[in-house]
């Protein structure tokens, strides 16, 4: 299979204007993907599959990441000369900046035909509140169907143009997305022979106190 | 509520020898109760795999009195919760138990039907299917072997066959002031609800620290 930068290149060739990148894996696996943007990513979909050099005909697994967001440190170095002659003092200062959150979409794509792969293609959502959501590649792999269902149950994105997005494995009044970074568990969880950590706060939260004192965990 | 009994044991098997049989009302009612303990043809998970092979030929289920397993719950004297009870699942498996016509016997049979098991701290497990159900019989064990199922089934038996048929430690079935009726839980927003029978569970007391 071509190198993902020279698919990335053919991409930006054949769809000028759209948002496609490569994402570095700077890990050991060096499995870098492929960032598409939001308004092109089914039509790259479509091309990543019909593509004859490609052919990826095989979405074999659809996956979800949140990630929360955070605060960044940018720490600049700022050297100021000194007016009497010295050496000029080096400070440094540092700026926080708030990164938003996203939540991200991950295909593994494979070529049946070819018999080559995976190639991991990648796709973010604006924000995790009210803008969460991604264009579907159901209709594109006919197998992302459950596993878009899964993400949207369990992390919250909505797929649009989905053709069935219904929760999955929690039933459908549930309102959580437990897969969330910020997801809060219910209190069930009263109970265990001998509790650790966290666990004590919660073993004694579920308990009455004893006369006077604190209650027993 | 045993009499006192006027004959020992020994003149008994000796008066059995010469074929008189001498029994109680009791003893006979919970004799056939306990060797015709028909389960509820029901699995939850891998649990299930060992109980259908305790059901089979190598371990055969069929000496205990218990092979029939029955499709229907109104036909069934004994759920045995074999895996794990997802929250999604609970509601189906308190309603299989209300729909279960007494006298009816509860076996959580390994680690998750007893307590979550290694799924405990999962957002989506049951932490104990005897937070909705009375059990009569815990079978620890990931999953539990045909072997220790059959323990477990012949302690049932032990215990069906000690119980006594009138006053206050009688069964459920033949009692007025209990209830057969247990309630189900529903789907709420963020968990069951409720979470628990409290007339079935309760918070455990703690072991004590040494």
């Amino acid at each position: 299979m071509e190198p993902l930068e020279q698919i990335c290149s053919r991409l930006l060739a054949r769809f000028p204007g759209a948002e496609v990148s490569v994402l570095p894996n700077p890990g050991p696996a060096a499995q870098h993907s492929l960032l598409v943007g939001r308004a092109s990513v089914r039509e790259i979909a479509e091309f990543l599959r019909d593509d004859p050099l490609l052919r990826l005909d095989y979405c074999s697994n659809a996956t979800g990441v949140d990630w929360p967001e955070k605060v960044i440190v940018d720490v600049t170095k700022v050297t100021t000369p000194d007016p009497a002659g010295g050496p000029p003092k080096v400070s440094e200062v540092k700026t926080e900046r708030l990164q938003p959150g996203y939540l991200e979409v991950v295909y593994h794509l494979y070529s049946m035909e070819l018999r080559h792969g995976p190639v991991v293609l990648r796709t973010r959502t604006v924000n995790r509140t009210d803008q969460a959501s991604v264009p579907s590649l159901t209709p594109v792999w006919r197998s992302a169907e459950f596993q878009e269902r899964e993400i949207f149950d369990l992390f919250g994105v909505v797929f649009e143009g989905h053709p069935d997005l219904r929760r999955i494995l929690m039933w459908d009044g549930f309102k959580d997305h437990p897969m969330r970074r910020d997801y809060v568990e219910p209190e069930d969880y009263e109970w265990e022979p001998t509790p650790h950590g966290d666990l004590v706060e919660k073993a004694k939260r579920a308990r009455p106190p004893v006369k006077g004192g604190e209650p027993v965990a | 509520m045993n009499p006192m009994p006027t004959i020992t044991d020994e003149e008994r098997s000796e008066l059995r020898r010469h074929g008189i049989l001498l029994t109680s009302v009791e003893e006979l009612y919970n004799w056939g109760r306990s060797h015709s303990v028909w389960p509820l043809q029901f699995g939850l998970a891998c649990c299930a795999i060992e109980m259908i092979a305790a059901s089979m030929a190598r371990f055969d289920i069929a000496r205990f009195g218990s092979e029939v397993f029955r499709p229907s719950p109104r036909q069934a004297d004994l759920l045995i919760v074999s895996g794990t009870v997802t929250k999604k699942m609970a509601p189906q498996v308190v309603r299989l138990w209300n729909q279960m016509a007494e006298p009816k016997y509860c076996i959580a049979m390994g680690a998750c039907a007893i307590s979550g098991g290694p799924f405990k701290r999962g957002y989506n497990v049951l932490k104990g299917i005897d937070r909705f159900v009375p059990v009569d019989i815990y079978i620890p064990g990931c999953p539990p072997r045909p072997e220790a199922l059959l323990h477990g089934l012949m302690e049932l038996q032990k215990k069906i066959s000690g119980q006594s048929i009138s006053g206050p430690e009688a069964p459920r079935h033949l009692r007025h002031d209990t209830s057969c009726e247990y309630p189900v839980p529903e789907f709420g927003d963020h968990d069951l609800v409720p979470p628990k029978n409290p007339e079935v569970w309760k918070v455990p007391e703690s072991p004590p620290k040494d």
